[in-house]
């Protein structure tokens, strides 16, 4: 292999050379003739019946084409937006999903749900068109706190007590009983706030109809097309699945919010063909704060069984989880498949019950941010570990080691499903130690307090569940979507190759890291690969990206067309050889045969196999280009420890993190540099989950954090250099060896800063975001 | 109404509404879609340009207000091929993922620090970062590259 480009090497990337010119290619880039523009009419109450709505004005505005409200939609055969997964209750019922339609029709259930949209000559007029839309509003009462969400005014007719569903997860008289024959019992009752993820682009479509052939395209900002094409196509029934392209060009940033199908691209796509021409909408900030998916909202009671030594034996977890309006498209796997399951962490703790009980308010739909329940459940299992210490007086970091699931004990069934592949937890922690001069920490502690401030630390140890999978359990459990992933390796006559992958790049560097795998397996150039992703008019039917899943599973789907590549390479060779393929090596970039001393060049073989002269064609197609669908047989575990110190000056309240180390377990790393800011990327998000991120609704439900003015994003100021490394135990099930490290940072860091507060302040608990103000006020109720 | 720009080393007069943003018109009507917009309360920074010579938000910037203006734009300051060290010292230090901030990151970091009495140290390029969000890369690796940066400027 090329020691600069291969498996392995921080090869620079290839997209820069775009992005740092103004040359990427993002959806609101993109403008085709005759295109109008759109607005979206927002409802300004957070639940209300609407009894009627005047478009009279709105279609005199000069320059405005149309004005569409949801009852055109409904008549015109426009389905729900879904909820791809059915999550069943402890008693056997499927979960309630309310009706969801993309534009409201007769009430309204949180401040920003679309209830008409204008479509316009020019942006201004559209603006102008939307103020002059009049709707006659009966407002209602609200639900807004997640806590009391189920004693509650009921919001949709069909969910009594708010509630989505009541799900268990776990053994939970073995875990009564763990708790029966305890010596010490730890509890804690904390939250999990609310987030808004703010991907830097905005959400953004660009739809367009052809009458003379019936076809859609859609440009979107979609981190997986094919799963909206099948979604507009199958349940929304914009159009047949083959007559709609759905085109992801370059898209800044997703984190989660932008898996899912909204409203805005169901109501552009299926207006465009009722306008005759295309029409663009991009969101305004305001509008990602009202009506982009949420994350988190979690309020929780864990309780931790140990014996006097620290031996855990067993943990039980009661989660109120806040829905929002609506069930977003995966949102009800969030605090269940994905959160339950990671309840034993890094421990092998034999006896776990979690129930999670999942409530309506009217805020804007919760579904998958950064992690996506693997947060939520870290923070729990963390935080009452550390706590549990404290309470016992031990170390926390002997505490953890003494409950660790030892590296000889994989492969490793937890009680709460999962079966780990591999792991070695200790080996991480003992690093992230060594990094974090774990034993100077008095001096630190010290010259803090010679300095007039508290001083901190705290631990977190993850584990994290990536490339969900495989299909058919998870199908089994509720799922509405296959967990697979495409490729198709063409190769071109001159040996340069063509990669289409179902795998969508958002940030994440695909367009290098696939290519550094094609180039070291092929023993190419890396030059000469070019990966084409994001457009189902070119790839073949693929889930996306999303849960750090990419390289697991659109990885491993490269990896195993290109042994197709290779044998079919080897049957070419073996003809040119006079020998048969089992006889073909194939290394290095060269087919050689033992009994011949002129090797073929990759190159060679890719020109004979279209060029056709040395092989029987009754035996062998021409041509060189191989697809497969990648289905893992796990999830894939990373693993990782990471170590926090705060200082606090009590006078304002105001957090420094003075040190952060992340040691990560990710397996095999093809790229390290692109895996290291895949890091840093989580680490800022669960560092502004731990000190500054809320999102806040008021009592009546009004968003009082809707713009960068009143949430509180990390700036560069806010965060400190990471310390960063990683350890490595490969993935034993899949080709590649490799894990997947996309929300790693943000799964394992919120825990780390709380854990290293709380030590600082010598408190049980301090809220999420852990501000300046609510410091300070932790502080004056202790003194 | 008329107004006359010098963007990139190019002239034009425009003729725009009283109400257009230099960001508008720089997007839509020259097609420079290098700047992007990501926020409405100039808070993101996405669209930083250089208006005579100075950062300046194109989003907060009436496109008269910029009537017989220089501007540069993202796409202006590499020499032919030849980048700006800014540019390359992104690049190499990994400073970008998704890339929508950075256009404007890049803009702001040219300005921080060609405007600097003496070297900066980290500590000083994060708060001159102040006005440009990423969030993307924790801005590790832009801090890094903008140091990187500033010693071949």
């Amino acid at each position: 292999m090329n020691a600069e480009t291969g498996i392995g090497a921080s090869v620079l990337r290839k997209e820069d050379a775009r992005f740092i010119t103004g040359k990427g290619q993002y959806t609101d880039d993109i403008s085709v003739f005759g295109q109008t523009h759109c607005v979206f009419v927002r409802s300004p109450h957070a639940r209300a019946k609407i009894n009627s709505i005047n478009t009279d004005a709105a279609m005199a505005v000069d320059g405005v084409i149309r004005v569409f409200t949801g009852g055109e939609l409904v008549e015109d055969g426009i389905g729900d937006l879904p909820c791809g997964w059915v999550v069943t209750s402890k008693d056997g019922t499927p979960m309630v999903a309310p009706p969801h339609p993309p534009i409201a029709t007769s009430v309204v259930n949180y401040v920003g749900e679309p209830y008409a949209f204008v479509v316009a000559e020019t942006l201004q007029a559209a603006r102008d068109g939307a103020e002059a839309v009049e709707a006659d509003f009966e407002i209602l009462e609200a639900v807004v706190d997640t806590a009391t969400a189920s004693s509650s005014t009921q919001i949709h007719e069909n969910a009594p007590s708010n509630q989505a569903y009541d799900w268990e997860l776990g053994d939970k008289e073995a875990t009564d009983a763990a708790f029966a024959a305890a010596d010490h019992v730890t509890t804690l009752d904390i939250t999990n706030n609310r987030l808004i993820p703010n991907a830097i682009e905005p959400r953004a479509a660009l739809g367009s109809y052809d009458a003379a052939s019936s076809t859609y395209t859609l440009y979107t900002t979609s981190q997986n097309p094919h799963v909206e094409r099948v979604v507009l196509a199958l349940f929304v029934n914009v159009a047949p699945e083959a007559n709609l392209r759905v085109i992801s060009p370059d898209v800044g940033g997703g984190f989660g919010s932008k898996i899912f199908v909204y409203a805005e691209e169901t109501a552009v796509i299926w207006a465009s063909a009722k306008v005759g021409r295309p029409i663009k909408w991009r969101a305004d900030r305001t509008e990602s704060f009202l009506a982009d998916a949420h994350g988190r909202d979690h309020v929780t009671k864990a309780e931790l069984a140990l014996s006097s030594e620290g031996e855990m034996l067993g943990l039980r977890v009661k989660t109120i989880a806040n829905m929002g309006a609506y069930l977003s498209t995966f949102s009800s796997s969030v605090p269940t498949y994905l959160y339950g399951t990671l309840m034993a962490g890094q421990y092998k703790t034999p006896a776990i019950y979690v129930e999670t009980q999942a409530v309506f308010t009217n805020t804007a739909p919760v579904d998958a941010y950064r992690g996506a329940g693997r947060p939520e459940a870290t923070y729990v299992v963390e935080r009452i570990v550390e706590t549990a210490a404290r309470e016992l007086n031990m170390d926390p970091v002997e505490l953890r080691r003494k409950n660790f699931i030892p590296p000889d004990a994989f492969p490793y069934q937890t009680p709460v499903a999962l079966e780990y592949d591999t792991g070695n937890y200790a080996a991480s922690m003992g690093k992230a130690l060594e990094i974090a001069d774990h034993d100077s920490y008095a001096a630190r502690k010290a010259a803090s307090e010679g300095n007039g401030k508290l001083r901190g630390r705290g631990y977190s140890c993850y584990i994290e569940a990536c490339g969900i999978a495989p299909s058919q359990l998870v199908i089994s459990l509720g799922a509405g979507v296959g967990l697979f992933e495409s490729a198709e390796v063409r190769v071109d006559v001159s040996g340069s190759v063509t990669v289409m992958t179902g795998s969508h790049s958002h940030g994440q560097g695909h367009e290098t890291t696939f290519a550094q795998l094609v180039s070291d397996r092929l023993g190419i150039p890396f030059d000469s690969v070019n990966v084409i992703h994001g457009d189902t008019g070119r790839s073949d039917y693929g889930l996306g990206t999303y849960g750090s899943r990419s390289i697991a599973v659109g990885g491993s789907a490269i990896d195993r067309a290109l042994d197709k590549i290779i044998a079919k390479g080897k049957k070419i060779a073996a003809h040119m050889f006079e020998t048969t393929d089992d006889q073909v090596e194939f290394a290095e970039g060269q087919f050689s045969y033992a009994g011949s001393n002129e090797p073929k060049p990759f190159a060679e073989i890719a020109g004979a196999a279209y060029i056709p002269a040395v092989y029987p064609l009754d035996e062998l197609e021409p041509g060189l280009s191989e697809k497969a669908f990648y289905d893992p047989q796990n999830f894939t575990y990373p693993a990782g420890s990471y170590v926090c110190e705060v200082e606090i000056d009590p006078s304002t309240g105001v957090t420094e993190i003075q040190k952060f180390v992340a040691v990560d377990d990710f397996g095999n790393v093809i790229n390290p540099m692109i895996v290291e800011g895949q890091v840093h990327g989580g680490l800022a998000q669960g560092i502004g989950q731990a000190l500054l991120e809320h999102g806040i609704y008021d009592a009546d439900g009004n968003l009082s954090t809707g713009s960068y003015m009143d949430y509180a994003m990390p700036r560069a100021a806010d965060l400190p250099d990471f310390e960063v490394d990683m350890t490595s135990t490969p993935c034993t099930h899949n080709p590649l060896g490799v894990k997947g490290c996309g929300e790693a940072g943000a799964i394992g860091s919120p825990a780390a800063v709380m854990n290293a507060i709380t030590d600082a302040l010598g408190v049980k608990d301090v809220p999420m975001p852990a501000t300046p103000h609510t410091v300070w006020e932790t502080i004056q109720q202790g003194a | 109404m008329k107004v006359d720009l010098t963007v990139n080393g190019s002239q034009h007069t425009v003729d725009v509404a009283d109400n257009a943003l230099l960001s508008d018109v720089l997007r839509e009507t020259l097609g420079l879609t290098g700047t992007h917009v990501g926020c409405d309360t100039s808070q993101c920074g996405a669209c930083t340009v250089h208006l005579d010579g100075r950062s300046v938000k194109a989003c907060t910037v009436l496109a008269g207000q910029a009537d017989g203006g220089d501007v540069t734009t993202i796409e202006g300051i590499a020499n032919g091929d030849d980048l700006h060290p800014m540019q390359v010292a992104f690049r190499a230090n990994h400073a970008l993922q998704c890339g929508f901030c950075t256009p404007g990151m890049i803009m702001s970091a040219i300005d921080l620090v060609q405007t600097a009495d003496s070297p900066l140290s980290a500590e000083e390029v994060r708060e001159g970062l102040e006005g440009n969000f990423c969030r993307c890369t924790g801005y590790h690796n832009i801090v890094k590259a903008v140091l990187d940066a500033q010693a071949n400027m």
